[in-house]
């Protein structure tokens, strides 16, 4: 066949209509759009009815209500309980992200035994017959007193719990966790006698004079306290924020007053002596004869010891404004002084507290509106009497082996030989949140047989010989008392809005499983059936609220009464604790809201909201005023050394913090099995060594000398 | 152009004074909506944050420096004269975003998007984040996802949809109850219900009954200074960031400190002082 022009041009036209005309083209391009679009690997989560649960969070002190969002019976969202007591729908970043800890990578979800450096799962039951093997020994010998106990808080009833497994095993040595809370019962005992807590009415006071309290940085129950600052303009209240670092509540302040790091107590008694000297005392509504203890030793030794001019000198301030500050504290209506540097629990001193206590019963708002509150201690809890065998009066005749946690670290560690046969830890973290770390590990080694009740793989965990793997607390019920400087009492009730997703337990429930494989009268101590009956058994007189409300109220606005205030403390001048070593600058920790210093370790929402000015990469980022920092570059590289340790940083130029003060923040350097938290940054611990305080046993060292180099 | 006069037009004003810098806004955000998380999240740049809280310090060295914090959702720019041409939605081949005139949200559509990332480079705010890498969440996690927002894929844009799923979960709920409007507290985003400190007011701008009406007070004419702006505040504390640039966004801020409000735009020497006291057409209040 012959192809002529013709024929040609109509072939050519003829394919093109049919190109055109076919479907062809058209369904392959909606096949590919449609193709494209398909992406097998991206979840989809699952529809269904919504419903809410609510609970009480307890991931920190503060224990707020929580609205657990649910989708098909499965949890999506956490936020916070409306009209509830403590945060009125407030809630904050660790809370919300609280689903992430669900399903935590670091999660413990079997019993563990330790087997050489690795851990091997077990069961329950092997687990419980370990432990109950290894204590029946302890007890065989005779010496029940060698068994010790750390948990994260002294209230509740778990914590009763393990209090009640020591007595009934025989053993004083239970120790808590230093915290906001029991830093405040110890400076109420030593002010106003034992049995008592303080609450700060920051919803009334009309001025706030914080010695560092972090009031957005977390400090006491951080939500009330958010809510309480963010009322502060339309109440026409004041807030007064003295410490060396533009902390973000020193920002939010009507003024920020930089002081040295470490002068607090000084600063605090030198106000005490301003008032006392201009007679601004004897408040019209408060008597002086509730002052006991040598008010007038007091009043002598702050005149000499603490004037102005002095002070001033130690604090790095102006005598003048010492003066003005004083005055305007003790004229104020309804003042109230708030101690706890940060987050109040790590760092802090007996003297401190109630140096800043002290300017609260100078100017007579205890027990005042928008004062201080001081609060009998909790007594809902009603357990039946503890039956002890001869074994267990032998242990409880023992004198207990050491005067704090601290006391019991160092004692651990001091020698070769072992103190104690076996060391119970609870919901505590002190490998990585004590100062020296290091010391605190090498201390846990010398214990024979570590048991850990924790939730998380973490620092602690991994030196435990077993791990009983314990419920989050979406998973768990427990009682939940209100603490942490809180003006109101509320007992809250958390109650499991899912199935344990792994094989966790209550530590109630671990507790009374172990109870009952030691047989004898520590089973007949713990003759529940779980630990959920004896919750409702040993709150009965409230558990009708509680159970049906999820909270019970018991006591808010200002206590009746007045009480006494005992001077003998602080009468002697006991020494203000000093930063350790030489070098010429002072490193202090920071505690940052977005950040955890205990336990848990943040969540991989909160660490995502972390700024670069804290952690790049993995190089965790010092603040340094920019006119102490000659010679580095901003954003650049230095090596921070201290007598503990030395560190590779960055460092942030930041004319927020006082020149000769390095700021580095508490909360990163973990080592535990979570590559979204952990192995990022320096623990700061790392870096700090212990300063103890004598006759409180605290771990007073805020910060520690130091000097940065280049790297 | 013809307005709905019952259009809603949804936006917020977030008062800086209160807020604390705590990071709530950001997580709430994140959990509402799915948002991804990855072993670094350190390099700002690639780490998806719908909302992303900015600090600004006054720039004064010790010990006269201060501090503010400044979340950052979109800002849902109505555009020049408030036409709906937000910077985004002008250059996006794929009209994968769009502006809505009936509650004034920029959309963002997941399976549209293709990834050309036009979008991130016009808007003025860095409010838009890009998918380098696909989600991954640890064992289990996945658990938690809310089925009221689809996870996005590798190579798609994502940003703030000031909570739409929630709205539209509000409306179905009116709807259900034979009613024509939602009310005030119905519809409130993830950052807001979070906020501990109370700094963000969410609510309707057309609606005078709402909230953040009355403490915007939105000028209902356009800026005589420059024709571009429309629904200035008049409000001496509030202010938008970039305003001048006609965005005409529906984020305002609030705060009672100069120096802070300076902070929402640049300005040359001395032009500030032109500008600082001219809050909306005075002559229309």
């Amino acid at each position: 066949m012959k192809v002529d022009r013709r024929s040609f041009l109509g072939l050519g036209l003829g394919a093109v209509a049919g190109v055109v005309v076919s479907p062809v083209g058209l369904k392959l391009t909606d096949d590919s759009s449609i193709w494209t679009q398909n992406w097998p690997w991206t979840p989809v989560p699952v529809d269904g009815e919504i419903s809410y649960d609510n609970s009480v969070c307890n991931l920190c002190p503060g224990n707020c209500g929580i609205s657990v969002r649910k989708i098909a019976g499965r949890p999506v969202k956490i936020e916070g309980l409306a009209e509830y007591p403590i945060n009125d729908g407030g809630v904050c970043l660790h809370g919300i992200a609280g689903l992430q800890y669900l399903y935590d990578p670091a999660r413990v979800k079997t019993p563990l035994k330790k087997n050489g450096d690795k851990f091997e799962k077990i069961s329950w039951k092997e687990a419980i017959a370990l432990t109950a093997g290894k204590l029946a020994d302890i007890r065989t010998s005779n010496a029940p007193q060698k068994l010790a106990c750390v948990t994260d808080k002294s209230q509740g009833s778990v914590a009763k719990l393990f209090e009640r497994f020591l007595t009934a095993f025989g053993s004083p040595n239970l120790y808590t966790m230093p915290s906001l809370e029991s830093n405040l019962e110890m400076t109420a005992q030593t002010l106003h006698g034992a049995g008592n807590t303080i609450g700060f009415d920051l919803d009334n006071s009309d001025f706030v004079l914080s010695f560092g309290a972090g009031l957005i940085e977390g400090w006491g129950t951080p939500v009330s306290c958010f809510k309480a600052n963010a009322s502060r303009k339309e109440r026409n209240a004041k807030l007064y924020q003295i410490e060396p670092r533009l902390s973000n509540t020193a920002a939010n302040a009507d003024k920020w007053i930089p002081i040295n790091p470490g002068t607090e107590s000084d600063l605090a008694l030198g106000l005490c002596a301003v008032i006392i000297k201009k007679n601004l005392f004897s408040g019209n509504n408060y008597d002086t004869g509730n002052f006991k203890g040598g008010f007038n030793k007091f009043a002598i030794m702050v005149q000499k010891e603490y004037a102005p001019e002095k002070v001033a000198q130690i604090c790095g301030i102006k005598a003048a404004e010492i003066e003005k500050i004083a005055v305007m504290f003790a004229r104020s209506k309804m003042p109230v002084a708030i101690p706890g540097k940060g987050r109040g629990n790590i760092g802090q001193s007996l003297k401190e507290f109630s140096a800043v206590h002290t300017l609260n019963c100078l100017v007579g708002n205890l027990n005042q509106k928008g004062g201080a509150f001081i609060m009998p201690q909790n007594d809902y809890l009603s357990f039946p009497e503890a039956v002890m065998d001869d074994v267990a009066e032998i242990g409880a005749g023992q004198e207990k082996l050491a005067g704090s946690i601290n006391d019991l670290v160092a004692k651990l560690a001091a020698t070769d030989k072992p103190v104690v046969d076996a060391l119970f830890v609870y919901n505590a973290n002190p490998c990585y949140s004590f100062s020296d770390p290091k010391r605190v590990k090498k201390a846990f080694k010398q214990v024979p047989f570590v048991v850990s009740f924790s939730s998380f793989l973490d620092e602690t965990a991994m030196e435990a010989d077993v791990i009983f793997p314990i419920n989050t607390f979406l998973e768990k019920m427990e009682d939940v008392p209100s603490q942490a400087g809180f003006a109101k009492n509320v007992i809250g009730l958390t109650r499991p809005v899912i199935k344990p997703v792994f094989d966790t337990k209550d530590p109630g429930d671990a507790l009374i499983l172990l109870a009952q494989a030691l047989g004898g009268t520590i089973a007949e101590n713990f003759e529940w059936t779980s630990y959920a009956q004896c919750l409702e058994g040993i709150t009965a007189d409230i558990w009708d609220s509680l159970s049906e409300k999820g909270h019970v109220l018991v006591s808010e606005g200002a206590p009746d009464g007045t009480v006494y205030v005992d001077f003998t403390f602080l009468s002697t001048n006991p020494s203000t604790i000093q930063a350790d070593g030489d070098f010429e600058l002072t490193l202090i920790p920071i505690d940052n809201m977005r950040l955890t210093g205990t336990v848990p370790a943040v969540s991989p929402f909160a660490m995502k909201t972390v700024s670069d000015k804290v952690l790049t990469g993995t190089d965790i980022v010092v603040e340094i005023n920019p006119g102490t920092a000659k010679g580095f570059k901003d954003g650049g590289d230095a090596l921070l050394t201290t007598p503990v340790g030395t560190a590779k940083v960055k460092v942030n130029f930041n004319d927020g913090i006082m020149p000769g003060v390095i700021g580095m923040v508490r909360g990163l350097g973990h080592t535990f099995d979570n590559k979204f938290v952990s192995n990022k940054g320096v623990n700061v611990n790392d870096l700090i060594g212990p300063v103890i305080e004598s006759g409180s046993g605290l771990d007073a060292a805020f910060g520690i000398k130091a000097k940065i180099s280049k790297a | 152009m013809i307005q709905d006069k019952k259009a809603h037009k949804f936006g917020m004003v977030i008062d800086l004074d209160k807020c604390t810098g705590c990071g709530s806004c950001m997580v709430s955000c994140m959990s509402e909506n799915n948002v991804p998380f990855k072993e670094d999240e350190s390099r700002k740049k690639d780490s998806i944050t719908w909302m992303r809280v900015y600090k600004l310090t006054n720039g004064k060295s010790f010990p006269d420096t201060e501090v503010v914090y400044m979340p950052r959702p979109c800002q849902h720019c109505e555009g020049k004269g408030g036409h709906g041409h937000s910077p985004c939605v002008s250059v996006c081949p794929a009209t994968a975003t769009d502006y809505d005139y009936n509650t004034g949200i920029v959309s963002q559509i997941y399976t549209r998007c293709f990834g050309c990332r036009y979008c991130m480079g016009a808007c003025p705010y860095h409010a838009r984040y890009f998918n380098w890498w696909d989600p991954k969440w640890p064992e289990g996690m996945e658990n938690y996802l809310s089925p009221n927002v689809s996870p996005r894929m590798r190579g798609v844009v994502e940003k703030c949809s000031l909570c739409y799923h929630r709205y539209q979960l509000a409306r179905e709920k009116a709807y259900a109850e034979g009613r024509d409007q939602i009310e005030e507290h119905e519809y409130q985003t993830a950052c807001t219900t979070a906020c501990p400190a109370g700094a963000i007011v969410f609510g309707d701008l057309n609606n005078p009954a709402h909230q953040v009406h009355q403490i915007v007070k939105p000028d209902p004419h356009p800026d005589p200074m420059n024709k571009d702006v429309v629904g200035k505040s008049r409000n001496p504390k509030v202010f938008r960031l970039l305003e001048r640039l006609g965005t005409n966004t529906k984020i305002y801020y609030m705060s009672e400190r100069e120096w802070v409000r300076k902070a929402g735009d640049n300005y040359l020497d001395g032009e500030w002082d032109k500008v600082k006291n001219h809050h909306g057409s005075a002559s229309h209040d």
